[in-house]
């Protein structure tokens, strides 16, 4: 009985877009929302890694709040009421989306993800149809050092999905990144070519976290890679279990 | 240490100088050593020397006087006199005068509003005091608010003084210090921490160097004084590195409060214990945000993360850690030794006591000062300030640094506190204050600002890292006349966003430049728009 009353105390009801919903408290908006078919963009979160908070593609609006919220990190809370989808967070989101593709070098076209790429399906449902920002060309140095993948800089936006996988499930900490604001750019170990690298195991999950076609397998043409990621969440639940 | 040890230190110290008639102090703050302060000082030294008069005069180091443009400068105790850009040479007529008449040539009247007007709570001992004599320090009062707290007051009773005296967070945001002290106090760890923000990285801002420089026991007291409020036993006090000589000073400080016992175990035999260390930064802008630092105390990349939750319940190690301003933890002590009324007795109604400022630009008089909050911008300007050189007209006052904005002539007037900055769209920030004339552009202005916004972002996030280079681009080509009125629409645009929906403090205020200079001076925007559609 008393179980049971720490567990509703510790449920949540809030409003997503109108909609009662309810939560764990450790629970966030994302999850919630994602559980009650409420989408909500983003890219830089991905189950089973730690929360970046980087892209703001899931700024969200909550009442009370003079400022928008990401939804992949803030928690649910009592009596909430939460709008996902408002003018504002649309008009914002294209204009976030163009900026990354106004950062890089990204042409669909000849990209091994052409198809299965999350940056690109995610441009489309958010309903870009075009840049308006100028595009920035950036020279972006490209490492194709390691035997089995390669790294195409000018297809990356500095999600750190890759940094993250391999310093929390991997344990390598191969990736980092160097440099900072427009110059940021990922690196592995201290800036050495990624073949090179001592502490890379070659496990390729950083290939297959990452949501564009920056890191790739060698040898995929163009839009021949899907990547996997049903390992993480399954990895991650298992971990959880045994710390349990 | 005990309270009559603190009076046998002070009565000691007093009896010293009654010893002398004449006091010599030479301000040694970084910009007087940059103008050689330390040569005027050893030849005054030679000089006393060789005319028998050491006797008769001490010469001491002191901190920051305030009017640095016109160092190195000198004054002569207890007469009252200052003199301004003394070179060695000058040492022999200043000793010569000391029991006659003042040396005319180099003297600067103490009776200008520069000096009349301002008010001095955190900067009373600032060219006063050696900086690097813990006596010095305790005959000034110091240390007295501390062992009050220790042996008088409870935390509980520390705090509401502190939340009585009315006083805001120092570091920009204006948070109210003593909410914050006691939602750390109440938020539970097993362990809390106490960090000094000392990053400062505005440009043109030098106001905690002045500070940490001229009187860095009164942070450290500040400091000890918030730990045993909030319960913390370890402090940090994160310097950015370019300060080598407030850090010389600090480790100083640090070491001889330890070795009298107002730091370290049983502070003034109480069961409080509490040790403070430095942490160096490297001069990232984006560091002096609380989550990045406290990120960089952790040996990690020094980049923010998202808040809630706030260093308050979740911060250094994740424990509940305080983080304070330098000026903000300058206000403790006074409030505590002179009371919670005198300090609110001072400022207007919602911002209490003093702010100090670091006065540059187009100004007669450059330098550090101290004015009662609500003093208008008008009377910063023209009267201590001395107003505009070489005749030129009045344009703006930048306040805020890089997140901040401008306030035309029409605002002269107004209070400077926190709430009537934030309405006419600029900020307090941490105390950088910018005077521009009318030879300036207000888009060069802005484009220096996003710039330096530019290539101080950390990368983390989307509209930030990508928003302020585009934006800066626009102002660029805006500024070289090839701009469209396309263009200043998307510029308008790319402000809202990046405003809105950045991570942190850096990418949420970098527009404010860009948005306050079109709220007054939209019209050199377009000049320099139409420029190019005519041709
Ligand atoms: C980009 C950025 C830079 C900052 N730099 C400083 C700084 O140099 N010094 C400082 O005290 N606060 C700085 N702050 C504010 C701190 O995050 C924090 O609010 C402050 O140290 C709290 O102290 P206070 O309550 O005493 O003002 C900065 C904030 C941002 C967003
Ligand atoms: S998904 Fe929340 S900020 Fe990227």
């Amino acid at each position: 009985m008393k179980d049971r009353q720490q567990v509703l105390s510790r449920t949540k009801t809030l409003k997503i877009d109108g909609h009662d919903v309810s939560g764990r408290e450790d629970e966030t908006i994302l999850d919630v929302a994602r559980e009650n078919g409420i989408f909500i963009p983003t890219l830089c979160q991905l189950d089973g890694l730690s929360a970046h908070g980087g892209c703001r593609l899931c700024l969200v609006e909550v009442k009370g709040s003079s400022k928008l919220l990401p939804a992949c990190v803030t928690h649910v809370a009592e009596g909430m009421e939460v709008v996902t989808n408002s003018e504002r967070l649309i008009e914002y989101r294209r204009m976030i989306m163009e900026l990354i593709f106004s950062e890089g070098n990204h042409v669909c076209a000849v990209c091994v993800v052409n198809g299965h790429c999350e940056l690109q399906s995610l441009a489309q449902r958010i309903g870009m149809t075009h840049v308006t920002v100028p595009y920035l060309y950036p020279r972006r140095v490209v490492d194709a050092s390691h035997e089995r993948y390669a790294l195409d800089r000018n297809r990356c936006i500095l999600c750190t999905r890759c940094v993250r996988v391999c310093d929390e499930i991997e344990g390598a900490h191969t990736w980092d990144v160097s440099g900072r604001g427009i110059e940021a750019r990922i690196v592995t170990d201290l800036n050495q070519p990624w073949g090179q690298s001592e502490t890379c195991t070659s496990c390729g999950k950083c290939v297959n976290v990452c949501p564009t076609g920056a890191l790739f397998e060698k040898g995929k043409a163009v839009a021949e890679m899907s990547k996997k990621r049903a390992f993480l969440p399954y990895l991650t639940l298992m971990r959880e279990k045994r710390s349990k | 240490m005990i309270g009559d040890e603190l009076i046998k230190i002070a009565q000691a110290e007093q009896a010293e100088k009654a010893q002398y008639p004449h006091h010599i102090h030479v301000c040694t703050g970084t910009p007087c050593l940059a103008s050689r302060s330390d040569m005027v000082k050893q030849a005054l030294e030679q000089e006393l020397e060789q005319s028998g008069k050491a006797r008769l005069c001490r010469v001491k180091g002191v901190g920051c006087k305030g009017l640095c443009a016109a160092g190195p400068l000198v004054s002569v105790e207890p007469d009252g006199i200052l003199y301004q850009g003394v070179t060695p040479d000058d040492a022999s007529v200043i000793v010569a005068s000391l029991d006659s008449t003042p040396v005319k040539r180099l003297q600067c009247s103490l009776e200008m509003p520069f000096f009349k007007r301002q008010v001095k709570i955190v900067l009373e001992n600032s060219g006063a005091i050696d900086p690097e004599s813990i006596e010095d320090y305790i005959a000034a009062d110091g240390y007295q608010a501390l062992f009050h707290v220790l042996t008088m007051m409870t935390p509980a009773e520390v705090i509401s003084q502190i939340t009585k005296s009315g006083l805001r967070g120092r570091g920009g945001a204006g948070y109210p210090t003593g909410l914050k002290w006691s939602t750390v106090a109440k938020s539970h760890g097993e362990r809390k921490f106490v960090i000094c923000n000392a990053d400062e990285g505005d440009p043109g801002a030098f106001m905690d160097r002045s500070v940490l420089e001229s009187d860095p026991h009164r942070v450290i007291e500040g400091m000890a004084i918030a730990a045993y409020a909030i319960g913390a036993s370890q402090g940090y006090l994160y310097v950015r590195a370019e300060y080598p000589l407030a850090v010389d000073r600090l480790k100083t400080a640090i070491r001889q409060a330890k070795k009298l016992g107002l730091l370290g175990e049983n502070i003034c035999g109480t069961p409080f214990s509490f040790n403070v260390d430095i942490r160096l930064g490297a001069g990232a802008f984006v560091c002096g945000e609380e989550t990045a630092l406290i990120a960089s105390i952790e040996g990690k990349i020094g980049q923010p993360r998202p808040r809630p939750p706030y260093p308050a319940e979740h911060g250094l190690w994740g424990f509940p850690t305080l983080v304070n301003n330098v000026e903000t933890f300058a206000n403790v002590a006074p409030i505590i030794r002179k009371g919670a009324e005198w300090f609110s007795s001072i400022g207007n109604e919602k911002s209490k006591g003093t702010k100090v400022f670091s006065l540059a630009g187009r100004v007669v008089n450059n330098g550090l000062i101290e004015v009662p909050m609500g003093i208008t911008l008008r009377e910063i300007v023209f009267e201590i300030g001395a107003g505009i050189p070489d005749g030129r007209q009045f344009k703006a006052v930048q306040t805020g640094g890089p997140s901040g904005g401008c306030v035309p002539a029409q605002y002269l007037d107004m209070p400077v506190d926190y709430e009537s900055l934030l309405e006419i769209g600029t900020y307090m920030g941490s105390g950088g204050m910018i005077v521009v004339d009318d030879t300036s552009s207000m888009v060069d202005v802005a484009r220096y600002f996003m710039e330096f916004s530019m290539t101080e972002s950390c990368g983390k996030c989307v509209p930030c890292r990508v928003g302020t280079a585009q934006m800066y681009n626009l102002l660029d080509s805006i500024a070289a006349g090839t701009a469209t009125l396309e263009d200043l629409a998307l510029l308008e645009r790319l402000c809202d966003v990046v405003k809105h929906a950045s991570l942190c403090g850096l990418g949420q205020g970098a527009p404010n430049p860009v948005i306050s200079t079109l709220r007054y001076f939209r019209d050199e925007y377009l000049a320099r728009i139409r420029q190019q559609e005519v041709v």
